[in-house]
This record gives C-alpha cells, structure tokens and sequence, in this order.
C-alpha cells in the first residue's frame, strides 16, 4: 500500500471537494461545542492546499506532503491548522525512508498526539486518527470504521481544546475535528489509495 | 446581523488597514501579514521585543496595545482564531534587536499550539525566544482534565508590566522571571448578558433570554458556571468579588489594581456604574486600590457584558510598570 505522488494528488483533491461540500456543517457542529470556525477555516486550508500543488507542480511525494502541511499551518489558523499541519509535516519528513502509507500515518498520528497533548478518548481528532491507522496497516479500512471512529466522539465528554470548557455538556455531540478527519481518510478511499 | 462591513471575509484586512491608516504614528503593518509593529523602532533598539496576538474580535487587543513602552508587535487572526505561526514569527524576526523575543500567550488551545511552532521556527534559526500563557480566568477551575483556566482580560495587566520593564531594558530571563512572578497575582471573572455574533457566522454563539445573564464567561461567549436572572450591578459585583475574593484572599494590608473591562456592547455608563459598585465592596474591606482602570480593553465583538480582574501587587515595582508612561493606540 504505497503512496504515490499521483494518488496522493487525487485523495487531496477529494479531501477539498469534501470540505467544500460539508463546510456548513462543520462549522455548525464547531459552533454547538466550540467557536463555529471549523468549516470556514478547513475550506480555506484546502483551497491553498490544491492552489498550491497546482502551482509548484511538486515532483515527488515529500515535496507534495511538504506544501500541504505549510499551506495548511498558515492558512487554517486555530487549532486544526497546527495540529493536521503537523500530521502532513511527519508524513513529509518520513516520506523520503518509506511510502508505506501505515507507517507514514502513523509518524502522523504521533505528531499529532504531541502537538495538542491529546490522548484516546479526550474527544478530538486523535480518535479518528489512531483506529484509522491501526486499520490501514491491518488494511481493514471501510468506511464503516470510519464513521464507527467519528460516531465514537459523539458520547466522550471533552478534555482538550474550547470544548473542555463546557465538561459535561459537550457530551451528545460530534467533535467537529474528528468529522473532518473523517472526511480525510474517505476521501483517501475514494481516490483509490487503498485497494 | 446587522454589521457596518464589507464582506464578512474580508473584516480583519480591512480593519488592520483601517488602524495602520488612522494611527500611523504608533503602527505599522509588515506585509503581507497580519502583524502589525511599532512604527517608532528606534524605542525598540536594544530591549526584548515583546510579542502578543491572538484571534481578531477582542479591540483594542492586541494592535491597540503596540508602541513605545508596551508591545514591540502585535499578530492578529482571523476572527477568534490565533493566528498562524508564520505570521507569528515574521513578527518576531521584525521585533529581535539581538536581545530575543519574548511572548505573551493567552491560554487557548489555538494560541498555545501556534506560538509554539512559531518559537520552533525561531529557535531554528537561532533567535532566543522565551513565553508565558495567562491564565487568569478563575471561572474555570484548573484540572489535569482540561485545557485549563483561560487567559482574558488580565492579559492586559502582563502587557503593561512585561512592556514597562523591557523598555528599562530588562534582559530576556529577567522578563521571563518577572512573568511567572506576576501572573499568580492577576485573577478574572466576567459576567454575559448576550452572546457575541461572528460575521462569518451570522448569528450569536449562544442564546441568552432577554432578562437572563451568566457568570464566568470567556472572551469569545464560552459558557460560564451559572445561568441566572438578571441582578442589579451592586449584586452582580457581589458575585463576582466573592469568587476573586476566594481566590485571591483578598485582604486591606495588601496593595491591588483593578481592571473594569467591557466586552464590547456595554456601555461605559454600565462600566462606571459597576466600578463604583466594586469600589464600595472592596470598601467594605477596607480595600482602597493603588490603581484603577475601566473601560473597553478586551472586547468579545459585540457581547454585552463586563469582567472585572484583581491584580495583587506583591510587589512595589508592579505599580511602577502599571503607571509607566507608554505612546500607544489604546492604553
């Protein structure tokens, strides 16, 4: 299960369409737990994402990775800016050792973990990212464990980011990173990365 | 929503643009960013810069807080979003004068993590750059479980302080020193009577009825500790210097500053009203403050509502760096 530049470009363009389509939603989940940003900012990170592949034409993978995570960190903002602008960034310092695409989201995963101090069950992206990985290198990714991943947030109770501030009372909803980290890795099904 | 905007894409442009054009004479913009810095750089020349920012909504913050005397720079974001760490160190390499950067964070997850790849970036090419994050909301208790108490309103009292002693040339450990020494002392609490409404968003962060407050919001309409029925000021101050008081232990033998905040839609008829509210009640304990401030400094966009913070100077020098004269925009 390798990633190719080639794929990687098209599971990137899936990735924005997604975002595109869903930003009202992400924003409106944001807004019943956080500051109501999350799809406003995602869409505008993917914008420059696919403007800035476009127009630096990378020739490999690490090039690719590399303008996705700078894109990402200074156009997103927030806290979803730094925290996938790292996972791209491990992803890219990894990519010129392996293309294994388990062990390149796990290097993810685990910058992820380290930039925001999340850990499994704190309600935020990390529960998305860390059964999804697991599942990739066991390549049992479906898209049911991915919606099973993101539906698993609805019920924890926050301990990181804005959400934490509300204890209790973010349980019942659907942590807004977790649903756009879900779109991510369908939209890495969809452009065929895994067969 | 009714807004005097543009397009609700475009509010932080154009209001940077708005206050580089109409306080020229304090702060100038680097371009293509969002940071804006002193325009007189010469009062910059051998000290600490000193670097603060966060989401834009929260005017006179932090822009209105640049020039001699107080911040070197000030980074905003997109509207209650910090900004993003490679505008955060475009500010710091503008401000280093070879004495280092140090930076003034308020504790939001956002904040945190961008000003922490900014210090990465900076450390990689060998700018020194050292930070603290306030955290002077008491509303929220402090626990291993969350992100912890917010950084709000007090945040102002650590710009002055930390700008008063850069500019008499403290080095870059001594301001780290002098930080971690003041900020235990600088305690908030805030009071809604409405939710701010995002432009992007179109409609309030949450909805409060007409004759309904909440104790112990944040700066971008988080919730507080308790949903109650509108109170007059005087019981309004009442709870809310009884939380400061159990924090702080307030007591008449020690010295304090007071800061009044509004959050953006109170008038400062309300403001003025509550500080004599809070002047009486600290009376009552024989409190008379050594220094007094009210006004709008932290605002949440359009939240009505008003915080108030305690300050204990523990130490004589803090209310020399708190009466320290500064050129800014909004000081």
């Amino acid at each position: 299960m390798e990633l190719t530049l080639e794929k990687y470009l098209v599971w990137m363009k899936e990735f924005a369409q997604k975002i595109s389509e869903q930003k009202d939603y992400l924003s409106d989940l944001d807004s019943k737990i956080g500051d109501g940003d999350h799809g406003n900012n995602m869409a505008r990170g993917l914008t420059a994402v696919n403007e800035g592949l476009k127009a630096k034409q990378p020739a490999d993978l690490t090039t690719a990775l590399k303008v996705t995570a700078m894109a990402l960190i200074s156009k997103v903002g927030g806290t979803a800016g730094p925290l996938y602008g790292t996972a791209f960034l491990e992803m890219a310092k990894l990519s010129p050792k392996t293309t294994n695409l388990g062990q390149l989201l796990k290097a993810a995963t685990a910058g992820l973990k380290k930039r925001g101090g999340a850990q499994m069950g704190d309600k935020t992206m990390v529960d998305v990212w860390l059964p999804i990985t697991a599942a990739v290198k066991d390549k049992q990714l479906s898209a049911e464990k991915i919606k099973q991943a993101v539906e698993s947030t609805k019920p924890m109770e926050a301990k990181k980011g804005r959400a934490s501030y509300l204890g209790e009372r973010s349980i019942g909803h659907l942590d807004p990173g977790a649903v756009s980290s879900g779109y991510l890795f369908e939209a890495l099904l969809q452009a065929g990365v895994i067969k | 929503m009714k807004k005097i905007i543009n397009d609700p894409q475009d509010v932080v442009a154009e209001m940077i643009d708005g206050m580089v054009r109409a306080y020229p004479q304090f702060v100038k913009k680097i371009p293509e960013t969002f940071a804006m810095i002193r325009s007189d750089q010469a009062s910059m020349k051998d000290k600490v810069g000193i670097v603060s920012g966060g989401g834009s909504g929260h005017e006179p913050t932090h822009a209105g807080f640049v020039g001699k005397g107080m911040l070197s720079a000030a980074v905003a974001g997109q509207v209650f979003t910090s900004p993003t760490p490679d505008q955060i160190y475009a500010a710091i390499k503008a401000v280093n004068t070879g004495k280092g950067v140090f930076l003034v964070v308020k504790n939001y997850s956002g904040d945190v993590m961008n000003f922490d790849m900014a210090k990465d970036m900076a450390e990689m090419d060998d700018i020194p750059v050292k930070s603290i994050v306030v955290d002077d909301d008491i509303a929220v208790e402090n626990s291993l479980y969350t992100q912890g108490k917010r950084g709000v309103a007090g945040t102002i009292l650590m710009h002055k302080v930390l700008g008063a002693a850069a500019d008499q040339g403290a080095s870059l450990d001594d301001l780290e020193q002098l930080a971690q020494q003041v900020l235990p002392h600088i305690n908030t609490i805030a009071v809604a009577l409405s939710a701010a409404t995002v432009p992007e968003v179109g409609k309030p962060g949450f909805e409060l009825a007409e004759d309904e407050i909440e104790y112990g919001v944040g700066i971008h309409s988080e919730p507080g500790y308790r949903r109650e029925k509108i109170k007059p000021s005087k019981e309004l101050v009442a709870e809310l210097v009884a939380k400061l008081d159990n924090s702080l232990q307030l007591a008449k033998d020690k010295k304090y500053a007071i800061l009044v905040n509004g959050m953006g839609a109170t008038p400062l008829m309300e403001q003025y009203i509550f500080a004599h509210d809070v002047l009486n009640k600290l009376a009552e304990k024989s409190i008379e403050p050594a220094f007094v401030k009210v006004g709008n400094y932290m605002t949440s966009l359009d939240m009505a509502g008003i915080s108030l913070t305690v300050f204990e100077l523990a130490d004589n020098k803090w209310l020399n760096y708190l009466n320290y004269p500064v050129e800014t925009m909004a000081w």
